[in-house]
């Protein structure tokens, strides 16, 4: 059982939704957010997406883009990351952290190695968004494998036929992506996200978490009201880069939190 | 040997997309229905004669095909060996070998019932040619350009809108090739509904590679044939330039189980292949990695953050190659060398000397290593280049390289 597990199973006992929260390793310099890390499993939030940043990110939008540069020119890379969630652990060792990111600076490293190290540093599961099933083999299986958790995204565009797919090897929980398009995007209306849920559902026993284009803490407990629980990124990441500090980007992520958790 | 499929190299990619370890589907869910719709679209087409009936219609009759082959005889004179041959690619409709695969792809686009195209485009050839067969055929066109590209490109640019496209300069990431396929890619992650995404080379996920050599290979098909009926045999050498690759891949494919023809493809080599990395030769002086789909040779530094390319060129400058040449390069059925900024002018300013053909700096960097070897080579060694497309664009950047006054005062 890993600790996303472990969560999962502690919020159900509670009752909870989960409230999932990203913010980009390195942005706007490792010490920020590091102490912005530190302060997410007080400020409410119930597992950690950390960013791995990458050069490409084709999936995201402008303001993830952004943070990834800045993280890449204060010097971030793959060791500072894991760096960063050692440093972490140190005070905790039970809020779950899912890395997220792309396959290149992965299999840059050499898949096995890396995969010691993540563990090794705390890492609990891995959100890599390049890797569709068809290329389990690549990360998805050996991840499985070394005991840590491998969370697929489940979009609007996988239909009935393709989701066991989907669902197959995936653990953790399912990432629902609420919209076509890219983080930050356009907000999803929860009427059109709940029967996807729904969907989902029907096929697995996993939590469902839907992320994507969540920015309020009315969203928040609107889109947790009908899934499991919600991720929210760029919208903590705008507030980090606007130059609010650590206590105030963390009070906006309490904010959320509660949303999340009224649901 | 082409007759045994047992070691032909013909028969890539497998069902995965994958060429040896190249290649693959290295995209986001979003984007794995859509290309694997596609991909069922293609084999589809690909043995549907009325496809292929229209697909040959227009390259006769809108994009003028077959292009000549032409004996480049003052060429072979000046360089004293062996005889060259230009594949005259440049003199298709828009200018470049670029509308062959284009016109393949937009007519799936339209069996696909998609009414919005979008393309990435570098040097602005691709964006120019899918801009044209759009206006053709009342669809829409979107092309992401980057910011730098749409800068030094601007003849490009000005015609794509003449055209009726919307030219969004790209300033994600560093503004070149590689953040235009970033942002299409995001376009396309958007409006997956209605929106076919139009790659220019072959790289990107699985079937594009394949796709879009299939749609180059009439280049290699038709040189085949007009050396047969030329020369009465096969060529010795055939020569491409290469920034994603698919000018080469449609010269080399049909000549890939022909074991005598040696095959070379030429890289941008900027400033010079060296570790600051001023170039684009992803073969010499990059290494395995995954971006934009697929796996193949990356220029990125240790810690797989992907690197900017650097050329005169800005067809060229791109940090990836397509998968097909990164498995070429591995098993070694094809050469890849790589030719300097410098050369390729060098080159450039010969060709419009010598053969009053003022070629596209892409083909420059081609041309640069057949006036490298063609010297030490018998007389009755064959060498066909592909000169892929024509110079018209770039006649301002080659105008400041050589300091020369384009105001016309002097």
């Amino acid at each position: 059982m890993t600790r996303i597990d472990a969560k999962f199973a502690e919020l159900k006992d509670q009752g909870r939704k989960a409230f999932v929260s990203y913010i980009m390793a390195g942005d706007p310099d490792f010490d920020t957010s590091l102490a912005v890390v530190k302060g997410l499993p007080g400020a409410g939030v119930d597992i950690i997406e950390l960013g791995l940043p990458f050069t490409d990110p084709m999936a995201d939008g402008p303001t993830i883009q952004v943070a990834g540069q800045r993280a890449l020119e204060g010097g971030m890379t793959l060791d500072r990351t894991l760096e960063l969630v050692r440093a972490f652990r140190q005070g905790d060792d039970t809020t779950p952290i899912v890395l997220m990111g792309y396959y290149n600076p992965i299999y840059s490293r050499g898949v096995a190695k890396f995969l010691d190290q993540a563990k090794a540093a705390g890492i609990d599961g891995l959100i890599v968004v390049d890797l569709p099933p068809e290329e389990d083999d690549e990360l998805c299986l050996p991840a499985q494998a070394a005991g840590l958790n491998f969370i697929r995204l489940a979009t609007p565009t996988t239909d009935d036929r393709r989701l066991p797919k989907v669902l197959t090897n995936t653990s953790g929980f399912v990432y629902y992506v609420s919209i076509t398009g890219i983080t930050g995007a356009a907000a999803p209306e929860p009427s059109d996200v709940a029967p996807e849920v729904a969907r989902i559902k029907a096929q697995t026993d996993l939590p469902v978490i839907v992320g994507f284009g969540i920015r309020t803490p009315e969203a928040a407990e609107a889109i947790a009201g009908i899934a499991d629980g919600c991720v929210v990124g760029s919208a903590i990441v705008s507030e980090l880069a606007s130059g609010r500090g650590v206590e105030e980007v963390l009070s906006f992520v309490k904010s959320l939190s509660d949303g999340a958790h009224r649901a | 040997m082409a007759n045994d499929l047992f070691n032909s190299f013909m028969t890539g990619p497998d069902e995965n997309g994958r060429f040896g370890d190249f290649g693959g589907r290295f995209v986001s869910e979003t984007l794995m229905p859509l290309i694997l719709s596609l991909e069922e679209e293609y084999e589809r087409a690909k043995t549907d004669q009325g496809f292929w009936d229209e697909m040959n219609h227009l390259w006769t009759h809108y994009v003028g095909r077959p292009s000549p082959m032409y004996f480049a005889e003052r060429m072979t004179e000046h360089l004293g060996g062996a005889k060259v041959y230009f594949k005259r690619d440049e003199l298709n409709h828009t200018g470049a070998h670029k509308i062959n695969n284009v016109l393949g792809q937009i007519l799936l686009a339209r069996r696909m019932g998609k009414t919005r195209i979008i393309a990435e485009t570098g040097a602005g050839q691709h964006g120019v040619a899918t801009a044209t067969v759009c206006a053709k055929f009342g669809l829409k066109c979107v092309v992401y350009m980057g910011a730098h590209d749409v800068e030094r490109q601007s003849p490009n640019v000005f015609r794509m809108k003449l055209l009726g496209a919307e030219v969004v300069p790209v300033t994600s990431g560093r503004g070149t090739l590689k953040d235009a396929m970033n942002d299409a890619l995001r376009d396309w992650v958007t409006n997956v509904r209605d929106t076919f995404y139009c790659i220019g080379t072959v790289a990107g996920p699985h079937p594009y590679p394949a796709m879009v050599r299939d749609f180059q290979s009439i280049i290699g098909k038709e040189a085949k044939a007009q050396l047969m009926e030329q020369e009465g045999r096969l060529p010795d050498t055939i020569i491409a330039a290469i920034g994603g690759g698919s000018n080469a891949m449609g010269l080399f494919y049909p000549f890939l189980d022909d074991k005598e023809v040696s095959i070379i493809g030429v890289e941008a080599g900027g400033k010079g292949v060296n570790a600051k990395m001023e170039h684009c030769a992803s073969l010499t002086g990059g290494r395995p990695g995954v971006l934009h789909g697929n796996r193949t040779y990356l220029l990125q530094d240790d810690d797989g953050q992907i690197l900017e390319g650097f050329s005169i060129s800005a067809g060229l400058d791109y940090p990836g190659i397509g998968p097909e040449h990164a498995w070429l390069h591995d098993i070694g059925r094809a050469h890849y060398v790589s030719i300097t900024d410098a050369e390729a002018l060098e080159a450039f300013k010969l060709s419009c000397a010598l053969e009053g053909i003022i070629p596209a700096l892409e083909p420059s960097h081609a041309l640069a290593h057949v006036m490298k070897i063609a010297p030490e080579l018998p007389k009755d060694h064959i060498i066909c280049m592909n000169m892929c497309g024509r110079g018209d664009k770039d006649i301002f950047t080659v105008a400041k390289h050589l300091a020369w006054d384009m105001t016309g005062s002097s």
